[in-house]
């Protein structure tokens, strides 16, 4: 399983050993872990909640648009769910392939497309509040339902 | 019938994960607009739908035994 939602805190090292591969020259590995300061604003802790069938669905559906796209490319996702505390970590991205300059590239795409079509969701606690993120300010919205094409491929 | 989820925020406006009403037949916008009544919800414009855990329009057409699941934007990563 090389796309996965996780409760327990994410083991980096057994996310990059799903892509290990003979024929690879490069390995990257993306770490995203929980920032303090947003705009000034101090993050006590982050909750995390995805619908998750269809997230593994659409981490593996990113795994299969970066194969197509960068040949020879192996692909490894964990995302954590519940509660995390400043520093956590709170997904993990493993790109193998043939030459660095893929796996940089490739690994880029993965966060980004992540941040577009995997229903997960944060919500961030303050000292003075909490609030689901991606949500209020409306800065993205959907007039036909779901995502065009320019939205997924930007 | 049909099996409708909320996450997020809309949970939160609903005060249900999911309900279970009979809504085969009708698209997803007619949808949209039932529940946007009857929560008072009034952001379901920018929230995206998945039927049977695959994004749809909201010109879909419901079926008997779709599950429905209304996405807002997501903050992953």
């Amino acid at each position: 399983m090389n796309f996965e939602i996780s409760k327990e805190p994410i083991q980096i090292q057994d996310v990059i050993d799903k892509v290990v591969q003979r024929e690879a020259g490069a390995i990257t590995t993306f770490i995203g872990t929980v920032r303090e300061l947003t705009a000034g604003k101090k993050t006590l802790f982050l909750i995390y909640e995805a619908y998750e069938p269809m997230a593994v669905k659409k981490l593996e559906q990113i795994g299969k648009e970066i194969e197509e796209r960068w040949s020879g490319a192996k692909v490894a996702i964990t995302h954590r769910i519940g509660k995390l505390e400043i520093t956590d970590v709170a997904v993990v991205i493993a790109v193998s392939t043939p030459h660095r300059a893929d796996a940089y590239e490739a690994n880029r795409y993965a966060i980004e497309r992540i941040k577009e079509i995997v229903p997960i969701w944060k919500k961030e606690h303050w000292e003075d509040g909490e609030e689901w993120i991606g949500n209020q300010l409306e800065t993205v919205a959907y007039p036909t339902g779901k995502p065009e094409e320019k939205d997924l491929n930007e | 019938m049909n099996k409708i989820m909320f996450f997020a925020h809309l949970r939160e406006a609903v005060g249900e994960e999911s309900i279970s009403i009979d809504v085969a037949g009708r698209s997803v916008a007619e949808l949209k607009e039932l529940l946007a009544n009857q929560y008072q919800l009034n952001q379901l414009d920018t929230v995206m739908t998945a039927i049977n855990e695959e994004f749809a329009t909201n010109e879909e057409i419901i079926q008997q035994g779709d599950i429905i699941a209304f996405i807002p934007p997501v903050s992953g990563g």
